[in-house]
């Protein structure tokens, strides 16, 4: 399984530690959408910790497609609500 | 219910897909990607080059400088050496002054050097990225054309747009200024075949001068028309149309007047 960090790299996982991750991610959405943003850094860090822990980087010359995508660590509540929204990610 | 990670992910391959079915020669859009990459590449090269040369000019002066310096020591030993101790001071001090210089140029060329070297970085992780895309780019295009297989190259394209995420900004831009050179073209060439505008190849003619030739062209077949019926009627050419009274004359003036303009 490959995810990627915008703006750091993909990694590869096996498929054991997606409970884990699973959890931290429906947990994440659940404060995206109350609006929660201490929260959301908290858990996101936690998430990006865990895939950077528990994956191998994925060598800089690899061009795999991601299965999996998490936003940036800096990223906000608001720049993610509208990357999930219809006009997100790639313009056009 | 799917988390963020899922729904990113799923987003990436639908906008991919969108945007594959919306381009009219997916080959095409590869292609162009690739150039635009090779671009930021061929970028980055020259950013290398420049601050390898502007360390080169430098490691040079510090040369220069060293040698004064020394030169100055040299002085200084020559002048003590003749009892002339005034002399000698005043020389140490220049070698002293130069000798701050020098620290100086050491510092920035320690500086470039360590820029040179993350630039070299960057070059060598971006030729690989490219390098990849290349082979990714053909192996689509063959699949593509062989088996037109959509779905599979859909998968694809959602890597290959997410890596050009980054770089999605710049090429806009690129673009942009592609068609703002083109209108532009379009407007110079306009311009140029009113006349208004001069080509400097010469191989335009501005509408003028293509009625000009027009004109004289014509003039040289009234000529030579004028001259045959002479011949038959009279059998006296020459006298025919030298000694014509104004008709001769007249012909002689629009004839001119294009070797007048011609020039």
């Amino acid at each position: 399984m490959i995810v990627r960090i915008m703006g750091e790299g993909q990694w590869t996982l096996d498929d054991s530690p997606l409970v884990e991750l699973n959890k931290l991610d429906d947990e994440l959405l659940a404060e995206m959408e109350s609006g929660d943003e201490d929260g959301f850094h908290r858990t996101l860090g936690a998430l990006l910790d865990a895939v950077r822990r528990l994956g191998r980087p994925l060598p800089d010359d690899a061009l795999e497609p991601s299965e999996l995508i998490l936003p940036a660590p800096d990223a906000s509540l608001e720049e993610v609500r509208a990357m999930l929204s219809d006009d997100g990610l790639i313009p056009g | 219910m799917s988390g963020v990670m899922k729904r990113m992910g799923m987003i990436f391959r639908a906008k991919a897909n969108k945007a594959l079915d919306r381009a009219e020669d997916p080959r095409e859009t590869l292609d162009y990607s690739y150039q635009k990459q090779l671009e930021l590449l061929q970028k980055v090269r020259r950013g290398v080059a420049d601050v390898a040369t502007s360390r080169k000019r430098l490691e040079l002066q510090l040369n220069q400088l060293q040698s004064q310096s020394s030169k100055l020591e040299d002085q200084g030993r020559k002048a003590l050496a003749l009892g002339r101790e005034d002399l000698a001071r005043e020389a140490l001090s220049r070698r002293a002054a130069l000798q701050q210089q020098v620290t100086d140029l050491e510092t920035q060329h320690s500086t470039l050097q360590g820029e040179e070297e993350k630039l070299t970085l960057a070059a060598q992780r971006l030729q690989a990225k490219v390098d990849a895309f290349r082979t990714k780019k053909e192996t689509i295009k063959a699949t593509y054309t062989a088996a037109q297989a959509q779905t599979r190259i859909g998968e694809a394209f959602s890597g290959i747009s997410e890596e050009m995420g980054d770089v999605g900004l710049a090429i806009q831009r690129a673009e942009d200024k592609t068609a703002q050179l083109q209108a532009r073209a379009g407007a110079l060439d306009e311009l140029m075949a009113s006349g208004a505008l001069d080509d400097p190849t010469g191989i335009a003619k501005d509408d003028l001068q293509a009625e000009l030739d027009r004109l004289s062209g014509g003039t040289d077949v009234e000529l030579e028309l004028q001259r045959m019926k002479a011949e038959l009627a009279g059998g006296a050419p020459q006298q025919a149309i030298e000694g014509g009274t104004g008709q001769s004359h007249s012909q002689q003036q629009p004839q001119d007047t294009p070797r007048f303009d011609k020039q």
